[in-house]
């Protein structure tokens, strides 16, 4: 991949310095230059090859519930940082200054709200949000948001993007993969739907659990989805990955999801799916 | 196999390299008698004093050591009659988890073991220990089967994590490692976790989710391996040390954490000094432990799993 990128840019060595500053973007998969007005219209999809930008949760929000229905919930969990964890940047310090630059508590929104009048409890995971990665706080709003759709009979749809557990709470986060499962399990065995959509990238600890659980799970065009990270597998093989891999449309041919949605039918998409499992 | 000795444990390898050429130097004599003696008492203080003071970075290196009591040294200990039963029936068998059904002093059990390997050859057979999805659906099948004709698990950690590799991932690493999470929580017999050496990440949750979580003395279990995490945090995987303790990665911390039930005491200078005491010590914890289990209804047993759970974490809460 990284043989390719400079190739390209052997090929077209002004390009990168004809993009003025602010207005336009590249698009990282078929470099076509984009007006950021336009990309936000379109969803932060490329107009040409149909790429999909890394979106804020606010903006997912707004895509998948009706206008006015969204209500936040779980607003007041913290993580204690329990552990005084400090590696090169003191943990608390991180926590803080993800805080400031979301608005949010940590890495998981949850919002009740409707899909064309149909109730639904929906979980956002913001990636910027210290890589996204679950700890204490994600693990206990998943296993609030389950029990809330369990409460209210509606469907659960998570929009995954995480980089896994988080280091930074040690065993505590490890355990929250367990934690979000067996709480799955019980939805499950009480007829519950949940929608896992899977969004670049949802990797790790995520990955390897709720993620992976859904009755349904969804994957936008592209994601990066899987376990281990690509730096340590291509370590162990010694070898570079082939292209492709661990993107969504390897995991549907490999037969992990059940389909790739892109972000213009994925309210659609969902509708259809809760019509018909859920129909009462 | 050569004899590994690390570095702290070296005032005691050589008190007892004396000890044994005083022993068989065969002359009898108070003299000497005493002399040994002496050595013996010596040897017991150097002991309580390296042991007693072990950093984590220390705790790890020997949940590593490699002369270590592996999974099939327990089991082949605790139940002669063991029979392996192989294969996940979907795709292959994997060799890094041996899983098979025995008895312990006439009970019925399950095992589930990480296996690593004793030599190259071996280790290579073995990934290190390091599963494949095979693996814990291999898991999977063996719980199911358990749980049909009622007889306890028994799952024994000993990984740095899950595998990392092209296949793994082509065949739904973090599906099969999910799915046993999943089916784990709410699988009807008891299942009784022991951390043997090493657990890091879903790699060692896979088949970590239970109705105790023991630990013996020297072994850690974490999100991820010091190594591992050091190269992330801190950009360079010898800084591990430093992990190990930002982490908090013993068998003493988890017991802190509310994560582990237990903390089994490991014969004196570890583990891989007397396999058979540790072994029997294991022996005693898990009869002791099942016996218990067993008076439990199948409803209060899932409930107190869940419950387990479902109170692990840290937060805070403002009104
Ligand atoms: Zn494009």
């Amino acid at each position: 991949m990284d043989w390719f990128r400079r190739k390209i840019e052997k090929i077209h060595p002004v390009q990168k310095k004809a993009i003025p500053d602010g207005l336009w973007i590249k698009c990282p998969t078929c470099s076509e230059i984009l007006y950021k007005p336009e990309l936000e219209r379109l969803l932060s999809t490329c107009r040409k090859c149909g790429h999909h930008f890394r979106i804020s949760p606010d903006i997912y929000v707004k895509l998948i519930l009706d206008e006015g229905s969204a209500e936040t919930l779980f607003t007041d969990l913290k993580s204690n940082d329990m552990l005084h964890f400090r590696a090169i940047k003191r943990y608390s310090a991180q926590l803080n200054t993800a805080i400031k630059k979301s608005g949010n508590q940590d890495a998981i929104q949850f919002y009740s709200g409707d899909i064309e009048g149909n109730p639904i409890v929906l979980g956002v995971m913001n990636f910027a949000f210290i890589g996204g990665s679950m700890g204490s706080v994600v693990g206990e709003k998943i296993v609030r948001g389950i029990s809330l759709a369990e409460e209210r009979s509606c469907p659960l749809i998570i929009i995954c993007a995480s980089g896994g557990a988080r280091m930074q709470e040690g065993s505590y986060s490890l355990m929250q993969m367990a934690k979000t499962s067996a709480r799955l399990a019980r939805f499950s065995g009480k007829q519950g739907l949940f929608i896992s959509v899977l969004t670049d990238p949802t990797t790790g600890g995520v990955t390897a659990s709720f993620a992976m659980l859904g009755d349904v799970i969804l994957a936008e065009p592209g994601a990066l989805v899987g376990f281990a990270g690509q730096r340590v597998i291509k370590q162990t093989i010694g070898q570079d990955l082939p292209p492709g891999f661990q993107r969504a449309e390897f995991l549907l041919e490999k037969g992990f999801i059940d389909n790739i949605v892109t972000r213009s039918t994925m309210k659609s998409t969902l509708l259809k799916i809760i019509l018909i499992l859920h129909a009462k | 196999m050569n004899n590994v000795v690390l570095e702290f444990e070296k005032p005691i390898v050589e008190l007892e390299n004396k000890l044994l050429e005083l022993r068989s130097q065969n002359i009898a004599g108070s003299e000497l008698a005493q002399e040994i003696e002496e050595l013996e008492k010596k040897r017991q203080r150097t002991i309580n004093k390296i042991f007693g003071n072990l950093t984590r970075w220390q705790r790890v290196q020997l949940a590593r050591h490699p002369q270590r009591p592996y999974s099939l040294d327990y089991i082949n200990y605790l139940s002669p009659d063991f029979l392996e039963l192989h294969g996940d029936r979907f795709f292959a068998d994997d060799p890094s988890i041996v899983c098979g059904i025995g008895t312990i002093e006439g009970k019925r059990v399950m095992y589930l073991g990480q296996q690593k390997g004793r030599n190259t050859n071996d280790n290579l057979h073995r990934n290190f220990g390091m599963m494949r999805p095979e693996g814990y659906r291999k898991a999977l099948r063996v719980m199911k089967l358990a749980e049909k004709f009622n007889v306890p698990i028994i799952s024994l950690i000993d990984t740095m994590g899950a595998f990392p590799g092209l296949g793994a991932e082509e065949r739904g690493q973090g599906e099969a490692i999910a799915r046993n999470l999943f089916e784990m929580s709410q699988i009807t017999v008891p299942i009784l976790i022991i951390v043997i050496g090493e657990g890091a990440s879903g790699g060692a949750l896979g088949i970590g989710v239970g109705d105790r979580f023991l630990m013996l003395e020297n072994t850690w279990f974490s999100v991820i391996s010091p190594e591992g995490c050091a190269s992330i945090l801190w950009r360079d995987a010898a800084k591990a040390p430093e992990a190990a303790d930002a982490m908090k990665v013993t068998s003493a911390d988890l017991l802190d954490m509310g994560i582990c039930d237990r903390v089994i005491n490991e014969p004196l200078g570890g583990a891989h000094r007397d396999h058979k005491g540790m072994c029997e010590i294991l022996k005693n914890e898990i009869l002791i432990e099942l016996t218990e289990l067993e008076l439990l209804s199948t409803d209060d047993l899932l409930e107190h799993r869940f419950d387990r759970l479902s109170n692990i974490g840290n937060y805070s809460e403002s009104k």
